[in-house]
């Protein structure tokens, strides 16, 4: 196997990253109500779940690979117990709060209509912190793979991307939230 | 049981206007001046059934029911 194992960890926690990323873009552009007639709301949501189970996907394959290969020494427990890993305990503890996050943002969306809006909704919108904690465990981890120019590229296109979504998503106003707050104010 | 007529309520405080309903049933949903949906009181015919249901599983509000006719 040689070093395979290791450079398949490393690969798909960078196809990760793009992944989650554009979950997280689209879900901020959808609750931002982006619509128009080629892109129905229905679709650009499609899409977010679409692409968080891919993520899903990407993740497992980066976390397996992690710790079938001997290198770094990583046990199963380090995936979802953060900052006890003999290997980079800060970094590597960041990708299992990010994990554990992903986790519960995934199982409280499968749960939606039992849990009710509201738990739903409070996990959901951790998805906002579970993002960059991820990228940090990314950046942090990479070590010299992090210097590679395109990394870095990737990283920054990745940053701007959701800075972009989320201050959108913050900005937008929507009918509905108006006649709301002026029914709280008045 | 599945002869049961069943029909689309939406629960008005629950909604916020999303409007997803209407772009995947408009057949029987339309939306009034501020982007609410307006239902009749007519049961689902049995071949919108199928897209009634997805509407309802749509509904980012969760306000969107079928219900069975009484």
């Amino acid at each position: 196997m040689g070093q395979s194992l290791w450079f398949a960890s490393r690969g798909t926690g960078l196809v990760t990253a793009l992944l989650l990323t554009a979950t997280t873009v689209l879900g901020a552009i959808h609750a931002g109500r982006v619509t128009s007639a080629r892109w129905p709301r229905f679709t650009l949501h499609a899409v977010h779940r679409n692409l968080s189970l891919l993520t899903l996907v990407f993740l497992a394959v980066h976390v397996a690979s992690a710790i079938i290969d001997p290198y770094a020494g990583i046990a199963w427990l380090d995936v979802v117990v953060p900052f006890v890993s003999t290997y980079h305990p800060f970094w590597l503890g960041m990708g299992a709060v990010a994990f554990d996050l992903i986790l519960a943002v995934v199982v409280t969306s499968l749960l939606r209509r039992r849990i009710g809006l509201w738990w739903w909704r409070a996990v959901h919108l951790s998805a906002y912190a579970l993002w960059p904690v991820a990228m940090l465990h990314g950046v942090g981890i990479g070590g010299a793979d992090t210097r590679l120019g395109w990394v870095l590229a990737l990283y920054l296109a990745c940053a701007a991307a959701v800075l972009v979504a989320v201050v959108r998503r913050l900005l937008v106003r929507d009918p509905d939230r108006d006649a709301r707050r002026r029914a709280w104010t008045s | 049981m599945s002869r049961t007529p069943l029909r689309l309520r939406v629960e008005p405080i629950t909604c916020h206007a999303h409007g997803i309903c209407r772009e995947l049933l408009p057949e029987l949903i339309r939306l009034d001046e501020w982007g609410y949906p307006v239902l009749d009181d007519h049961p689902v015919p049995a071949a919108l059934l199928a897209p009634a249901r997805v509407a309802v599983r749509s509904c980012p509000s969760l306000a969107l029911r079928l219900d069975r006719m009484a």
